[in-house]
């Protein structure tokens, strides 16, 4: 009877991904793919000044815009993208706060006459003095926001940490600074809209679709009902299409709703480096102390994030940068204090770790920094430290399970024979003037999943599971396949708890009529919390079917059908809740952060050529405490990946301005790695299962964002002696510091 | 100016009139709607817009239109032999290459040249194969793993 099932499960297999032959094909279909009859395009006339008055458009009366459709801030009933807050306008109206802020919408089925129509549109704009970095933002040069430019700010205590680590045996003080990233999906963004009888519809690249409507339903006042939001194949997203898309929906739906036709908008990539949100960047000094044998006192981090010009994802952002300020270290004592201030850039917003990395990299440089005060190895000073279950986590936090980073670090030093080639490698074992040195490094951290703190018992997060025919299962959720494997991975959870083959799973596509908000796709919450609930739904569902075959006999689908007869339709609803035991209060920023870590290792070999100052990485490796690995390749692409783009991050990625202009808006001045780039992959999966989590999994789409900084900084300090606190490590940077190292020797 | 051309893609003869502006990513997309090949940036740096262009692989935005007339062309949407994948398009899906997918129609035309050029690469020619197409989301570790796969399959099978 159970033939169709595999013993063993379908967690922990390997099937196809479920959109894997179309994308091979060509056939799958994204945004701009899509035909929309009677559909014209539409461009966005946007700010040249980082902050100014707008004291009038001018339309140029040469030009024929008698077939052009034009939509001005006057013309948006609530001129508000509604996300956190509400504080950017979907168009600037009587001022202009970035560059390349929105200020006209044009759509024209003419696309050459559009990109004309675009210059002829002539903003005249009196220019105010402006933020241009957080340091003018600080000295309130101008003030712009409240009484200090602050937009967020959070704290966390735990014990006298000031006072512990003036008792310290060695106190250790450092800066450290990261900047903006670039998501750089490959596809751009990009949305259409159309109205009828129903009302608007809305079809797009995007993370999350419920976020699109509740922006649409405000800016529009329309009522939801009336609003069916569908996310099309995404091209990837990485965090940038977790908000953003709500600006190009907003503007489509004008559009469309005054031209009386379907209306696309597809970013060109300059424009989509520019106007979208990038990786807030950050300025993090902490200060430690640890006694000479290497046991920790205390922990004081003081954070600075460039929020941008409005709140976007700020907040939150700030908020999981803060709690994992301290890394994956047992510290008895410490103080994080944190703010996000306001500049006249373009908001900056979610990016894949979403405020975690940036903080990692100040925390584990740092215990590299200390371990050297003291004269231990890195490694073993962390290895000493590291939480444990039972350990108390600056929040108050106690772990309590699926703790595997001791697992991971040992896994990690061993494959990549890390303790050797610490003692054989490096600048103090390459003979004078070597031209090529190496040098290995390593990081170990940790990334929460789900929401921060109390954000899940808010949202609720539902899914619904349909029974079909036959026997076959759907789900509905809101959770979208952006690459990563969503739809895959459900298909997997729901067959092995409904006890049905994987191909009698099916996921419905994500459209707000059609599913239930699960909540957003962010957070690495869609595995572990979303999984968990279509877990337990799929399980209800199976039980179901089963009673009916106790009673009345027949095979799963003959009882399904019967049931299907008798209620019409069989659908189980499930809304996630904590666990019991998960509760964490926003005010005292006191409590369970997160209800599981994931943990990781990652180690980093270096090559650099002292003639070029090229930075090799010749190898890679991490062990990733994953809870369970829902499937192990995908969950390995998710690990692989993140890895990559976090030493592009490290390495080469930069956002260079110039009065509020990006300098570099392209993928041959803004340099994401190419296949020559990338290093080979090691990675290891660890499980320490999550006793809440699908199968055990935890969440770790973030997670492999988070290591490769730091441990590529201690690979490169190993090779050249060089201690870099900032990223990107250049070589033109690298080439400056040797230089400058050199000439100190002499 | 409009210009009326002649082009072969994938073996069907396709007639069109453009105007002299249409980049051949235009033509491919806009009017012959055959939209696997993917417009990632316009300007021939994400390498998505790959195809092979009388045998020899260009990026259909650096191309113009009527530059086509009288050419043969082959995109992704004649990889596959009617319903039977090519064993590149399989070993990518076994490998788990495509994640977005965005990038995939022409990192598979890509590697179909490489593999012509030099049937039985090494990683290092793999990689420099791939170099000029950008992939955001795999850490390129499993498109190389598809490749290689192809390859060592074919020298195998040519014992």
């Amino acid at each position: 009877m159970q033939s169709n099932v595999r013993s063993q499960g379908w967690i922990g297999d390997t099937p196809a991904r479920s959109d894997g032959p179309a994308k091979v094909a060509g056939t799958a279909r994204y945004i701009a793919d899509i035909a929309f009859p009677n559909a014209i395009d539409a461009s966005v006339v946007r700010s040249h000044v980082p902050r100014g008055r707008i004291l009038g458009i001018d339309f140029d009366p040469n030009f024929d815009w008698s077939d052009v459709t034009i939509i001005t801030a006057k013309d948006v009933p609530c001129n508000e993208i509604a996300e956190i807050e509400c504080d950017q306008p979907a168009l600037a109206d009587d001022q202009v706060r970035h560059v390349y802020e929105p200020i006209v919408l044009l759509a024209c089925e003419d696309k050459t006459k559009l990109q004309r129509a675009v210059q002829r549109v002539h903003v005249r704009i009196e220019q105010l003095p402006a933020l241009l970095n957080v340091d003018d933002s600080l000295a309130c040069n101008p003030l712009v926001l409240g009484k200090d430019n602050v937009m967020c700010s959070y704290r966390v205590v735990l014990g006298d940490a000031k006072a512990e680590i003036e008792r310290a045996e060695v106190v250790v003080r450092g800066m450290y600074e990261v900047g903006h990233q670039e998501q750089m999906y490959i596809e751009p963004q990009g949305c259409v809209a159309y109205w009828d009888d129903a009302g608007l519809h809305v079809v797009g690249s995007m993370q999350c679709p419920y976020y699109v409507e509740k922006a649409l339903a405000h800016a529009l006042r329309l009522e939801r009902s009336r609003i069916d939001v569908t996310q099309s194949v995404t091209g990837g997203a990485f965090g940038g299409k977790e908000e953003y898309p709500s600006v190009v929906a907003v503007h489509v739906a004008l559009l469309s709703k005054k031209a009386g036709r379907p209306v696309r908008m597809i970013y060109e990539r300059q424009e989509d480096v520019q106007a979208t949100t990038k990786r807030h960047p950050a300025r993090v000094t902490v200060e430690a102390g640890c006694d000479r044998d290497g046991t920790l006192r205390g922990i004081a981090v003081d954070i600075l994030m460039d929020a941008g010009a409005y709140v976007t994802m700020t907040p939150v952002v700030l908020s999981r940068g803060v709690l994992h300020a301290c890394g994956a270290y047992r510290w008895p004592t410490a103080l994080v204090q944190s703010k996000a201030v306001i500049t006249n850039t373009p908001p900056n917003g979610a990016f894949r770790g979403f405020g975690a990395p940036q903080t990692i990299f100040a925390v584990e440089r740092h215990m590299d920094r200390m371990a050297e005060a003291i004269g231990m190895e890195p490694m073993a000073f962390r290895q000493k430290n590291l939480l444990g279950i039972g350990a108390t986590m600056p929040t108050g936090q106690v772990l309590n399970g699926s703790v595997g980073v001791q697992e991971c670090v040992q896994r990690a030093l061993e494959k990549s024979d890390y303790l050797r080639k610490k003692s054989t490698l490096g600048k103090a074992n390459s003979p004078a003037g070597a031209t090529k040195v190496r040098g290995v490094g390593a990081s170990v951290f940790l990334h929460g999943a789900g929401f921060t703190g109390s954000g899940e018992d808010r949202l609720k997060g539902a899914v619904e599971l349909d029974l079909l025919k036959d026997g076959h299962v759907r789900v509905r959720s809101s959770s979208t396949d952006m690459g990563q494997g969503t739809e895959t991975v459900f298909r997997q959870i729901a067959a092995q708890a409904a006890g049905v083959p994987f191909e009698n799973v099916s996921v419905a596509t994500p459209s707000t009529a059609h599913v239930p908000d699960s909540g957003p796709t962010v957070a690495s919450r869609t595995v572990m919390i979303v999984g968990s609930i279509v877990e337990s739904a799929a399980k209800e569902l199976g039980e179901r079917v089963r009673n009916e075959q106790q009673q009345h006999g027949g095979s799963f689908a003959e009882a399904s059908n019967r049931l299907l007869e008798r209620e019409g339709t069989v659908v189980v609803h499930r809304r996630y809740a904590h666990p019991a035991g998960v509760k964490f209060d926003d005010a005292t920023y006191t409590g369970t952060a997160y209800p599981a870590y994931a943990w990781a290792c990652d180690i980093a070999e270096v090559e650099v050529d002292l003639d070029t100052f090229e930075i090799d990485v010749v190898g890679f490796w991490s062990a990733v405490d994953v809870g369970r690995a829902i499937h192990p390749v995908l969950c390995r692409g998710q690990l692989d990946g993140g890895a990559l783009q976090s030493i592009g991050w490290a390495l080469c990625e930069e956002v260079q301005w110039k009065d509020g202009h990006i300098l570099n808006p392209r993928m041959t001045t803004y340099i994401v790695p190419t296949a020559l780039d990338a290093p080979p992959f090691m990675t290891d999966l660890v499980e320490e299962p999550y006793t809440f989590g699908p199968g055990g999994a935890k969440g770790i789409g973030e997670l492999p964002m988070d290591g490769g900084a730091p441990a590529l900084a201690a690979a490169i300090e190993h090779a050249t002696g060089i201690a870099f606190n900032r990223i990107p490590m250049t070589p033109e940077r690298l080439f400056d510091a040797w230089n400058e190292s050199q000439r100190e020797r002499r | 100016m409009e210009y009326d051309i002649e082009v072969t893609v994938n073996d069907v003869r396709y007639k069109a009139r453009i105007p002299a502006s249409f980049t051949l990513l235009q033509l491919l997309r806009d009017v012959l709607h055959l939209t696997g090949t993917k417009e990632g940036c316009g300007i021939g740096e994400c390498g998505a817009c790959s195809v092979v262009f009388n045998g020899e692989l260009v990026n259909a935005c650096l191309v113009l239109g009527v530059e086509a007339n009288g050419a043969t062309l082959r995109t992704i949407e004649g990889e596959a032999k009617g319903e039977q994948l090519s064993d590149l398009q399989r070993s990518f899906i076994k490998h788990h290459a495509a994640q977005c997918g965005f990038c995939t129609p022409a990192m598979i035309l890509t590697a179909g040249d490489l593999l012509r050029r030099i049937p039985t690469p090494t990683d290092e020619q793999i990689i420099e194969g791939i170099a000029g197409n950008l992939c955001r989301c795999t850490g390129y570790e499993a498109i190389v793993d598809a490749i290689r796969e192809v390859a060592r399959d074919a020298k195998g099978g040519a014992k």
